[in-house]
This record gives C-alpha cells, structure tokens and sequence, in this order.
C-alpha cells in the first residue's frame, strides 16, 4: 500500500472511514491521474465515479489536477525541427544509404560515370515505384519520365556535392561558359533581388541530350532549373508535378526551352521562384493569369 | 542495391516523419536548440542503422526511445568531461526562452494565474525548471499525448510507474508554478 501514498496531497482527504467495497480518498487520489488520463480499467473508473459523488474533497482535487492539465496543454511549446536538421537528416541518412550500397566508405569520389548512371537510375526507379504506388497514377506521359530524371538528377547534384560545373553568380560568366558546351545558349539570370541567389551552372543529362542545369539557392535549400530547347515552344505556366520524397517540381516551357525546377522547397516558395524567373527573363510580359 | 534504396524510401515515410516529435523531446531535454538538433540528428542515424530490427507498427514511440537513450548516453558523456558546469547547466536550465514574469495583475492561485497572457511564459518556464525525470513525461504526456503503455515502453518502466512518476510530475509542477507565483511578489 505504501506506493499509493506517493502523488497523494494529505490536505485532501474527506476523513471519511473506508467502508467495505467503497473506495476510499487514499484509493481515488492514487488512482487520480490514472482516472484523469482516461487509463482506467472500467471498474476502477466507475468506483472513482462513485467516490466522486460524495467526496467535496477528491473532486476538489480532480478539478486542480484537470486545470493544471489543460494548462500544460495550452500554454506547453510544442518545438518543431527547424528546416536545417530536417535538410541535414535527409542528406546523412542518404549518404549513409549510399555507403551501404558501395559496402564502403561512404565517399563517392570513386564512383565512375556508368555507375553513376546506374545508381541515377535507381534512385529514380525508387521515387516511381513510391510515388506510383502512393498516387496510383494510371497514364503514365512523356513528363513524367522526364520528372524521373530530373528527380535522379537533382538527388545526385545534392548527394555528391557536385553543383556546379562554374561556380559563380555572374550570369556573363556562367551563360557563355554554358553555351560553349551545348549546342544552345541557356537563359542566364542572377535572382538574388528576388531571394534566389544563382551559385553557378552545370552540364546534366536529360532527355537523352545534354542540357543545362542552373543551380540557385534559397536560405539552406537548392533550386535545381534544367533547361533545354523544346521544339514545342509555346508558352506554357508553371505546372505542377507532384510532389515525392520531398521535391517539388514545377514544368514550364516559354520562347523555344523547356524548363524543370527541383527543390525541397515548399511550393509556394518554388512558385515564387518560377515566377521571379520568368518575369526577369521578359520583365514586360504580360502572363495573364497567375497561379 | 534498389532494397537498400527501398529501405531508406521506407525509413523516411516511417521514421523521418516523427521527425518534429523527435527534436520536441530533444529540446525539452536539452533546454537548448543546438544540442537538441546534435541529439535528434544521432538519434536519427541510429535509428536508421537499427531500422531492421523494427518491426513494431509505432515508430514514433521507437524513435522517442532512441532520442532518449542518446541523451542520457550525449549526457554521461557530457558529465564526465565537465562536471560542474553541465550540474550548473542542470539546475539553472538553458535556453533562449525568457524566464522572467513581467506583467501579471493577479498573484492569485495559479490556476488565475494560468489564464493571463503570461501563461505562456509561466508553463514554459516552469516545465524547464523540472528535473528531466518529471520534464520527459509531462512532455510525453501532454505534448506527444502518448499513452500510459507507450510511456511505460520508451522509459521502460511498468505501467504503473508512469501513473506515479505522472502524479508526482505534476506535483512538481504546481509547486514550481507556486514558487514562481511567490518570487514574482518578491
């Protein structure tokens, strides 16, 4: 008997004698918590109920401890991970996937173009087979073997630290470096007034041709935009792809490219993005609509 | 190789989601946002290395588990480098909430006192001056609303004893509130 005693606030007692199968103040206030948490076994919480009725002192005591409760429930601060732990868990628990699979190190500095390839190309096999399972999608279409890629391509530009291929913000550097290697000149623009830093641009390869990958940044996320011509050149909005593994991705084709904007951004932020984009490319345009 | 990439698909649905529950019970332990994000990060690694051996179907109290045991392991570590600092640390509490109480017209009761703008202020303070024993399962409790047999699993203790260790939690609590009550009139 002697542990029900702890918790138990002696000013509360109703002083009345314990009288055969009814419970006493000593029995309900152990049991207080229990009965206030809804962890009773019916019995127990039926007696209490009973005891209640007749008991100024206990239900005294009942009415503190449920006040008491709805206060830390209230007021109590709940904290949420901060984006940067989430981003930085994300990006460990994916190395440390990859170093499972070269049952090395996990420094993928080694790895040669083909496997590389092959690895893309089970990530994105992975992101399918999830985001098919969970959306059920029945018509698979042209984009969204093209979103597989851009999913495989972006994954692998953040997992190995390789971002940039001409790592500045001058758009005068990065757009010629970029045009010098493809057979077009990608769209070129620094958005850091807009809050999206350019950090540089890249050769990838989509679509089964090489294409351009300008690489922004937003507080601690990247923004991958893969660009390339299109021979379907009208003008489209931004549209949306849905979202896995935490990507969003937004389509858009406008003036002859097709462009596919990746990050682990929110979509609003990403929309911002696609939309400060564009508005730099032709600052005079009139869209219309906006989303 | 596309099962290990499976897996860790299945990790981040599973686990990573509990993320948020992660880091909350972190920060309640440590008091600080930059041990609470080492912990919770540990902790995630751990877990997912030890992901096979999950088998349940309640992965948030299994990861509240391993926050748990990394703190105390993070803090025994800690303790035996710098003992009296992390005591200090201990009794004072860290943290970049205000602990002070401004502006309360009334010094009733604490449940009155509760009901002012302040009650904020006064639970989260009171809370962090708890001693971690009766902080984790208030936590537990009332912010992650985990049943009596979830607590009972993550501390690995009979059910029971969280029915006690709750009651004199609270207890704790109002005292602590009552003291706070009694320093604001100082």
């Amino acid at each position: 008997m002697k542990k029900f005693h702890e918790g138990l606030d002696a000013s509360y007692t109703c002083g009345k004698p314990i009288r055969g199968k009814n419970m006493d103040c000593i029995q309900c206030q152990s049991l207080l918590h229990g009965y206030l948490d809804q962890e009773l076994d019916v019995a127990s919480a039926m007696a209490i109920d009973q005891h209640l009725e007749n008991c100024a002192a206990c239900k005294t005591a009942l009415e503190q401890q449920s006040t008491l409760r709805s206060s830390i429930r209230q007021y109590a601060q709940y904290h949420v991970a901060p984006a940067e732990l989430v981003d930085r868990i994300r990006a460990r628990v994916d190395s440390a996937a990859i170093g499972a699979i070269t049952r090395k190190k996990p420094r993928w500095q080694w790895l040669q173009a083909g496997q590389w390839l092959k690895l893309g190309t089970a990530i994105a096999a992975t992101a399918v087979v999830t985001w098919t399972a969970a959306l059920q999608l029945n018509t698979p279409s042209p984009d969204e073997g093209i979103a597989e890629q851009v999913i495989a391509g972006h994954a692998r530009s953040v997992l190995t630290g390789h971002i940039a291929d001409v790592a500045t913000s001058d758009k005068h550097t990065v757009k010629p470096w970029l045009s010098g290697k493809l057979d077009f000149s990608p769209p070129v623009t620094d958005l850091t007034a807009a809050g999206f830093p350019l950090i540089g641009g890249r050769l990838d390869y989509l679509d089964k041709r090489p294409v351009a990958a300008l690489v922004y940044r937003r507080n601690q996320h990247l923004i991958n935009l893969f660009v390339w011509p299109d021979p379907k050149s009208a003008h489209t909005m931004p549209t949306q792809s849905l979202p896995k593994q935490g990507y969003h991705i937004l389509h858009w084709r406008d003036a002859g490219m097709t462009f596919w904007a990746i990050s682990d951004l929110d979509e609003s932020e990403l929309q911002a993005f696609a939309e400060s984009y564009a508005s730099a490319q032709r600052p005079r345009a009139n869209y219309g609509e906006r989303p | 190789m596309t099962s290990s990439l499976m897996r860790q698909a299945r990790f981040q649905d599973v686990v990573l989601r509990h993320l948020d529950a992660a880091y909350n019970l972190a920060r309640w332990l440590t008091r600080n946002d930059d041990d609470a994000q080492d912990i919770a990060q540990e902790a995630c690694l751990r877990a997912f290395k030890f992901f096979d051996g999950f088998h349940g179907d309640d992965a948030r109290a299994w990861l509240l588990a391993i926050v748990r045991n990394t703190y105390f392991t993070w803090l025994k570590t800690r303790r035996s480098r710098a003992q009296d600092e992390s005591f200090e640390e201990e009794i004072h509490g860290l943290g970049d909430s205000s602990t002070t109480v401004t502006d309360c017209a009334s010094y009733g009761n604490p449940e009155v006192l509760l009901m002012q703008q302040a009650g904020k202020q006064i639970i989260n303070s009171a809370l962090e001056r708890l001693p971690v024993e009766s902080r984790e399962i208030i936590v537990l409790r009332e912010l992650e609303d985990l049943s009596y047999k979830e607590i009972a699993s993550i501390l690995q203790v009979p059910i029971g004893t969280v029915m006690s260790r709750l009651a004199r939690a609270r207890k704790l609590l109002r005292e602590q509130l009552q003291q706070m009550n009694a320093e604001s009139q100082t």
